[in-house]
């Protein structure tokens, strides 16, 4: 094992907990203002990709693919909020999950009936093509610093949006006690849609930027999905700080523990059997994470200070 | 006493009995299979009901018992239909009876561990656990390669119940379905029980359960074993049914189905499970018998139940439930 | 004109011999049609469809119903197709794992199953019957194909498969012909995404050839993710890891790729320039190898039916037995196992006229088996 190794794996990790970033802090967001468990943000990054896909083969230009997923993704997700999830948020959380679920089903065979049955074709920018070197003699794709890039970006400009803006004020007082802030004369109304909407967005975005990477096809964000729950709940729900801390540790887990369990494997068994196994563990493993965490922090690593 | 909602429950467990022997009669046991499903689907439902109706616990991992089950039924079977021993030199079997007392067994077990743990958590975060614990049997059943991983395991020949052939689709029905019975009598019990009360009481108001002196994490562990317990017996009727058992029936959208049959029939009512399953099944059968983009359709069909029939078809059919 | 007098030959015996004994045959195919994996279901339906609608024979009547890749629906269709529609044979399963939930069933009650893809060794050995035939391969074989090629270019390979019966099968296939050193084999998860892990091990471990399996998705992820590595070895898998129907998502990633195939869209025999032809003409897209094996299964029903009933258990299994169709692959027989002996080559992805698709480069195996013929006892 080499440093080159270790440090290549490391940024796909740092890489994988960014993109997750993207997705649980919507996801958080939208809980924690709102009190809503969303199961179809996983469709509405499915949505952010295709969207993305398509514009980018009918315009040839993946930045008009990206600004498109970050609109159809914030579209859908207002109308969604006006059509559905409006009349949710008096309802106990067991109602939202089953609304939701049945979302997902309705993106996903919407999507298809849309866009036929076959994945669709989306690559990087010529832009961000490449390698670039690193010390070690390592070396690693352009296009993945550039996502773990826009993800620092957007985790300092949700912390300026959240901390430093009156949008971000209304937030988090909604987050600390939704009646009180309608009382004080806050349209929840619309700043639930505004928040749902940027929710997506960020949904739409990781869609598109990962869809570069890997396919674009119905279904893509269920696995997403529940990797985000996990990251929601041992960041701590509500919390982007928290949401950030959690997707970097389930995104650099997940990856190191895929690579070095099978070669630690490796020692005691033989390789195809341990590769076998170690994979099989890999799986579990960042579940094993949550619920050690979660047994000895029950709501989380960091969870917002009120109720 | 012959209240609106006695009524109806009295009409569905009619409806379940009759129609398979209709169909019986009339030459079509393909509806015999259609209804066992909906008996063993409502089984597994019922269980989760325990704790999510009765007990407020939101499991969105009870697939996992539901899996425990099935493997049971189709590990137990395979050995002893190739006649190799098990662990400790234990023979496989082939009677439904002990596959299903090792089927409870199993997982009561594995439920009180991950209930010792996850009741520790609360709301969302208890929802988020169990679905992890659920994934974690998920992932450990696909790469476990002795049962088949993927790929699955299947049951040559249905598993035997004393007294009956149940290679006879009508036979293996009313097997399930007095299994059903037995579960819906376990539920009542249970609910009318000091204990049912004392869980239901922890989950409308913990701290005044703790005040009296109940503990709500010992009530609740209770019941989310006995919950677990009687999804797993429908796991080892389901493996029966399909002759087949898979990671599949261990996956997240299995936990999501039982959740969805328990809303479609009524959250916590005695035949809610039953009513949801019923409903759910008809759906996806009438359905994807008409057309390819069948989920699309459930998916609007479960949006206008949630959003426009609250308290799922019982709520519909009998009024809002009566409390005591 | 000679290829269209053959042509016409072709039709009209296929036709005439749908005519000549007009017994009614219902088939039920039940295949994935929604969700992720449809493109292998569509195709299916597809290539099964327009060898019916070519037999001309009326008598024939196909029901179809969409499995959504769950064992549980599969068999309820199953259980429904056997004893509501009264379906006489079965097909068009894509999966392993929804074949071993549907096969044991329904050859019990007495159904014929004809696989248009899944083809796991347990059928194939010790499981097989005299009612289960297979009309693609079996499982392991691309596998092996390209186990045997790796032999004469590759000293020290990188092999990687899914974690699952259907990932295991294939890397054992590769390492049973496969006589080289291996530098790694690694199991990935089933439906995994991101492959960053993996390509880093594949860049230190010092490999001259990569072999992945990597069905659908998966295989799109990792191709797309393996090019903007920089890594620069060659890549290989059996064809389904560039087959036609992803090779458009891969994009200009898959070109150079070396796969194993049966069939490819160039072969240049008169019966597949047809075929490619009249399914290009009816679906507007090429044909993948799922619609090409999925041809073949329905064309073998249709000849068998042609001139037996498919009542007479024994007669209709004896005709099915003797292959007598033209495959789009050429050569194509069936085993003691009843599973296919027929030619595999090696294909090279290129981009043909702007659309990528697989080109033949030479024959790999001639009449090939598979291993596990020899534990069947039918």
């Amino acid at each position: 094992m080499t440093i080159a190794l270790a440090l290549e794996q490391l940024l796909n990790g740092i890489q994988l907990g960014v993109m997750l970033f993207l997705m649980a802090a919507g996801l958080t967001l939208i809980f924690g203002v709102m009190g809503l468990i969303n199961l179809a943000h996983g469709s509405l990054y499915m949505v952010g990709a295709f969207a993305c896909a398509s514009v980018a083969a009918w315009t040839g230009s993946f930045w008009l693919g990206l600004i498109a997923s970050l609109a159809c993704a914030a579209a859908a997700g207002a109308i969604v909020e006006l059509a559905v999830i409006r009349r949710l948020y008096d309802r106990d959380h067991l109602d939202q999950v089953l609304a939701t679920f049945a979302l997902i089903l309705v993106f996903s065979e919407g999507t298809r009936w849309l866009f036929g049955d076959f994945p669709l074709y989306l690559d990087i920018p010529p832009l961000l093509q490449g390698i670039v070197n690193l010390p070690g003699d390592a070396s690693y794709p352009v296009y993945r610093l550039a996502i773990i890039a826009v993800g620092a970006l957007i985790a300092l400009g949700l912390y300026l949006l959240i901390g430093k803006t009156r949008l971000g004020m209304r937030i988090r007082a909604g987050e600390s006690d939704r009646e009180m802030i309608g009382a004080l004369g806050v349209d929840i109304r619309t700043l639930y849609t505004l928040v749902f909407a940027l929710g997506s967005a960020l949904a739409g975005l990781a869609g598109a930027l990962v869809g570069a990477l890997q396919s674009v096809q119905v279904g893509m964000g269920e696995p997403v999905l529940i990797l985000a729950f996990v990251v929601i709940v041992i960041g701590g729900i509500g919390s982007i700080k928290g949401a950030l801390y959690g997707a970097l540790l389930v995104g650099v887990t997940d990856t190191l523990g895929r690579f070095l369990l099978p070669q630690l494997l490796a020692l005691f068994v033989d390789p195809s059997q341990a590769g076998m196994i170690g994979g099989a563990m890999a799986s579990m493993l960042i579940y094993v994470v949550m619920a050690v965490i979660l047994a000895v922090k029950p709501r989380g690593l960091f969870p917002p200070a009120h109720a | 006493m012959l209240t609106r909602e006695n009524t109806v429950n009295l009409v569905l467990a009619l409806l379940l009995l009759v129609a398979p022997l209709a169909a019986n009669a009339f030459g079509q046991p393909f509806y015999v299979t259609l209804a066992t499903r909906i008996a063993i689907l409502a089984l597994a439902a019922l269980g989760l009901n325990l704790a999510l109706g009765l007990g407020g616990l939101v499991s969105f991992g009870h697939a996992a018992f539901f899996g425990i089950g099935g493997y049971a039924a189709g590990i137990l079977s395979s050995h002893a239909l190739s006649y190799e021993p098990m662990i400790f030199g234990l023979p496989g079997t082939v009677q439904m009876p002990v596959i299903w007392i090792v089927a409870v067994i199993a997982s009561g077990l594995v439920a009180l561990a991950i209930g010792a743990i996850s009741l520790r958590t609360s709301g969302v975060y208890f929802i988020m656990i169990t679905l992890a614990f659920a994934q974690m049997v998920y992932y450990f059943a696909i790469s476990w390669p002795a049962y088949g991983g993927e790929d699955g395991l299947s049951i040559m020949v249905r598993n035997q119940f004393p007294g009956a052939n149940t290679m006879k689709p009508l036979s293996f029905f009313l097997v399930c379905y007095l299994v059903l019975l037995a579960g819906i009598g376990l539920f009542a019990l249970i609910r009318a029980s000091r204990f049912g009360a004392a869980l239901q009481a922890a989950r409308q108001n913990e701290t005044r359960v703790a005040t009296v002196g109940i503990h709500p994490y010992r009530i609740r562990l209770t019941g989310f074993v006995i919950s677990a317990m009687i999804t797993a017996l429908a796991g080892a009727l389901y493996a029966d049914l399909n002759r087949f058992v898979s990671p599949s029936m261990l996956s997240w959208h299995m936990s999501g189905e039982l959740i969805v049959l328990i809303i479609l029939g009524g959250t916590g009512r005695l035949f809610g499970p039953l009513a949801g399953a019923a409903l759910y099944v008809a759906f996806e059968f009438a359905l994807g018998g008409l057309t390819e983009r069948w989920q699309f359709f459930l998916g609007l069909i479960l949006l206008g139940v949630v959003l426009f029939a609250r308290g799922g078809l019982l709520g519909l059919l009998a009024g809002k439930a009566k409390h005591g | 004109m000679k290829t269209m007098l053959a042509a016409a030959t072709m039709a009209l015996s296929l036709g005439a011999s749908g005519l000549a004994m007009a017994e009614p045959l219902k088939i039920g195919m039940i295949t994935t049609l929604s969700g992720g994996g449809a493109g292998l279901g569509v195709d299916t339906r597809d290539g099964f469809m327009l060898a019916i609608k070519q037999s001309g024979n009326k008598d024939i009547t196909v029901v179809t119903e969409d499995d959504a890749q769950k064992p549980e629906l599969a068999v309820q269709i199953a259980d429904k197709m056997i004893q509501s529609d009264n379906v006489d044979v079965l097909t068009g399963i894509v999966w392993s794992n929804l074949l071993m939930a549907v096969v044991p069933g329904a050859v019990a009650q007495g159904k014929f199953y004809v696989s248009t893809n899944a083809a796991p060794a347990a059928l194939a050995g010790q499981g097989c019957n005299k009612l289960y035939f297979n009309a693609a391969y079996q499982n392991d074989n691309l596998h092996e194909a390209m186990g045997e090629y790796a032999n004469k270019t590759n000293k020290k390979m990188f092999i990687l498969a899914p974690n699952y019966p259907a990932g295991k099968d294939s890397l054992t296939g590769f390492k049973r012909y496969y006589k080289g050193e291996l530098a790694g084999e690694v199991y990935t998860k089933v439906g995994q995404t991101d492959y960053a892990a993996e390509i880093a091990q594949m860049r230190a471990s010092g490999a001259d050839g990569i072999f992945v399996f990597l069905p659908g998705g998966m295989g799109i992820a990792f191709m797309k993710q393996f090019a903007q590595s920089g890594v620069k070895i060659p890549v290989m898998g059996p064809g389904f890891s560039f087959s036609q129907d992803v090779l458009p998502a891969i994009g200009d990633a898959a070109l150079g790729a070396k796969a194993s195939g049966q069939w490819a869209p160039d072969f240049d025999t008169d019966v597949s320039k047809k075929f490619t032809a009249d399914f290009q003409k009816e679906y507007n897209r090429l044909p993948s190898i799922y619609a090409v094996q999925a041809y073949d299964a329905a064309q073998l029903i249709v000849s068998a039916a042609g001139k037996a009933s498919v009542k007479d258990a024994d007669a209709f299994r004896n005709e099915l037995l003797k292959a007598d169709i033209q495959s789009p692959r050429g050569n194509f027989k069936f085993n003691t196992n009843q599973h296919p002996i027929q030619d595999i080559y090696l294909t090279e992805v290129v981009k043909k006229d702007g659309v990528l698709t697989n080109k033949t480069v030479e024959k790999i195996f001639t009449d090939h088996g598979d291993a596990y013929a020899k534990d069947c006892k039918i």
